[in-house]
């Protein structure tokens, strides 16, 4: 028998379209039709969940643009936030993008679009008290499935949390410079269906330059750019979708499958974005220019590689010293600039 | 008969590998694939994550961190050669199925295009058993073959509204049973009341790919009974195991 955890609750006070709950995704359902959904910055959702000392792949907040305004009932809860550059504020104090909180009952924690990125990770210490669906609690609105009964987070949600610790800890900068990457470049494996195009027609694929498109969603990325042709029709027997796939429909304007892709799909895929550069990816928001860098099994293995190895280290948080620091610095600071200014003034 | 036709190994990025046995919609092909899968499943290698067979290629997910690509490669290699053939788990489904026009919202039109009378195009329909060569799109579809060649019809040049769950379809020569509401392009020739995936029940999935299916004629009536049976966590497709 375990002795029952101590419970908190975020309340949801506003939330923007495109909020919802996810974990590391569902997995072991591809075959059955059911996506994995799960977060569109993998990188960036792990880093939250780290630096609050949850696993990796816990279930977190994912918020969008549209911004996100919570607050936490009976107790106080800790909390970490990582993903682009959005804007935060704790009753009404700005914060740096990347921070761990002690959110105290009744205190208002605003998460709103910032300079740059398109999400961000709310993850609070302790174990979510949801219903899983074929045990995930991965939201993939257009099925249903996950989440608040199968929908984005909307205000008035109350998500109850089994607490992990009493730890209360101090505002703190999140030290994960690996959150900063540029995105003008996103490194793919060409294929499965690179055979379709002519030579001419994967240079022009790989030159771009591409545009993000106001279309994009948690399923797909539009992208403008030159037309592709293919060089064998565009119609395939459906095969099966790796997130990152790069598909080609007949009007020659690629689409990027996404987190909550469908499972199968029959338009020829020309290349697959590796999976370090995925959350890359996600975070560019429309308007966004970029190319793609064609890189081999080895080299994308070798970034994996070090995008685990980055992580298994551990996050570092560095303590601000909030008395010292008016709103206007803090916001003029990049996380490590941060972190060096508060070690200094403290 | 033995696997001997050497598959094709393409990359889905450094996480995904296909194992592609054909470009076609053909029996002989689907077996290499459900036969692969099967082996898989049964032994999977240290570092694999997921195997989804298609209709003529099987996806493996795996860890590169785990497994390198050449030694998945190898392995997959080695138990091609041990495979015989797949003469797959034998169950075959018979899924109500209501032709009413009520739920039947294109079937005169499709019947038009192929040019036979209603009639003629329901009792072709429900006569055949379709082979389920995948699941995929949306949680417990099904994609059928095996669509006698009078039902053969192409998909429409546009997308139509968003179709019932549970639709029966036609399309690019081949049946489909659709337990989410979608646009599609394909033609609802039916309804099953059937729940081809059910979240609390059980067997949240009923059919997997290599079952066999046939439609049972149901009227209006029937499927408002079986349909709320159905509401209630009953599995009202009938199993018939090999």
């Amino acid at each position: 028998m375990t002795a029952t955890a101590p419970e908190a609750v975020v309340r949801v006070l506003a939330a923007g379209p495109g909020a919802t709950l996810q974990n590391a995704g569902r997995h072991g359902y591809l075959r059955f039709g059911v996506t994995a959904a799960g977060p569109m910055d993998p990188l960036a959702h792990a880093t939250a969940n780290l630096a609050i000392g949850n696993p990796a792949g816990a279930t977190a907040i994912e918020v969008s643009v549209g911004g996100i305004e919570v607050t936490a009932e009976f107790g106080s809860l800790s909390v970490a936030i990582a993903g682009g550059e959005f804007a935060l504020s704790l009753d009404g104090r700005p914060l740096p993008p990347a921070v761990v909180l002690n959110l105290e009952q009744g205190a208002v924690l605003k998460i709103r679009a910032g300079s740059g990125g398109s999400w961000c990770y709310l993850a609070v210490a302790g174990r979510l008290v949801v219903p899983k669906v074929l045990g995930s609690h991965a939201t993939h609105t257009r099925t249903g499935f996950g989440g608040v009964n199968g929908r984005a987070i909307i205000a008035g949600d109350r998500l109850g949390f089994e607490l992990a610790g009493s730890s209360q800890p101090s505002i703190s900068t999140i030290v994960a410079p690996w959150l900063n990457r540029p995105v003008d470049t996103i490194r793919v494996v060409l294929g499965p269906q690179h055979d379709y195009f002519a030579d001419d027609q994967i240079a022009a694929f790989l030159a771009g330059p591409w545009t993000v498109s106001g279309r994009s969603d948690r399923m797909a990325y539009f992208l403008d750019g030159p037309r592709l042709t293919h060089a064998r029709g565009y119609n395939i027997v459906s095969d099966g979708i790796a997130m990152g796939a790069i598909q080609v429909p007949g009007d020659g304007r690629p689409i990027v499958l996404m987190a909550d892709r469908q499972s199968t799909g029959g338009y020829p895929k020309i290349a697959t974005i590796i999976g370090p550069d995925l959350g890359r990816l996600a975070q560019a928001r429309p308007g966004t220019v970029l190319r793609f860098a064609a890189v081999s099994i080895g080299e994308a293995v070798a970034a994996r590689r070090e995008e685990a190895d980055l992580l298994a280290r551990g996050i570092a948080i560095e303590p601000m010293v909030r008395t010292h620091l008016s709103s206007e610095f803090l916001l003029g600071l990049n996380l490590i600039d941060g972190v060096v200014g508060a070690e200094t003034l403290g | 008969m033995t696997l001997l036709i050497d598959p094709r190994f393409l990359d889905a990025g450094e996480a995904a590998l296909v194992v592609e046995f054909g470009d076609t919609v053909d029996p002989a092909v689907n077996d290499r694939v459900l036969a692969l899968d099967a082996a898989l499943r049964a032994d999977p290698p240290a570092g694999t994550r997921e195997f989804v067979p298609t209709y003529r290629s099987l996806m493996i997910h795996y860890d590169p961190l785990a497994i390198d690509r050449d030694t998945l490669i190898a392995t997959v290699r080695r138990m091609l050669t041990g495979l015989a053939e797949w003469r797959g788990e034998g169950t075959t489904w018979t899924l109500p199925c209501c032709y009413d026009p009520a739920l039947a919202e294109d079937l005169d039109e499709a019947a038009g295009i192929l040019r036979l009378t209603r009639d003629e195009a329901i009792a072709c329909h429900a006569k055949a058993t379709y082979r389920v060569y995948m699941c995929g799109f949306t949680p417990g579809q099904t994609y059928l073959g095996g669509v006698p060649e009078p039902l053969k019809i192409s998909r429409r040049a546009t997308p139509r509204p968003p179709h019932p769950a549970g639709a029966v379809l036609i399309g690019g020569g081949l049946c489909t049973v659709a337990p989410f509401v979608m646009p599609t392009g394909w033609y609802v020739i039916g309804q099953t009341p059937e729940r081809l995936f059910a979240a609390e029940r059980k067997d949240a999935f009923l059919i997997q790919a290599g079952d066999l299916l046939r439609f049972d004629p149901i009227d209006l009536v029937t499927f408002r009974n079986l349909e709320q049976r159905a509401a209630g966590g009953e599995v009202v497709a009938r199993k018939q195991a090999a």
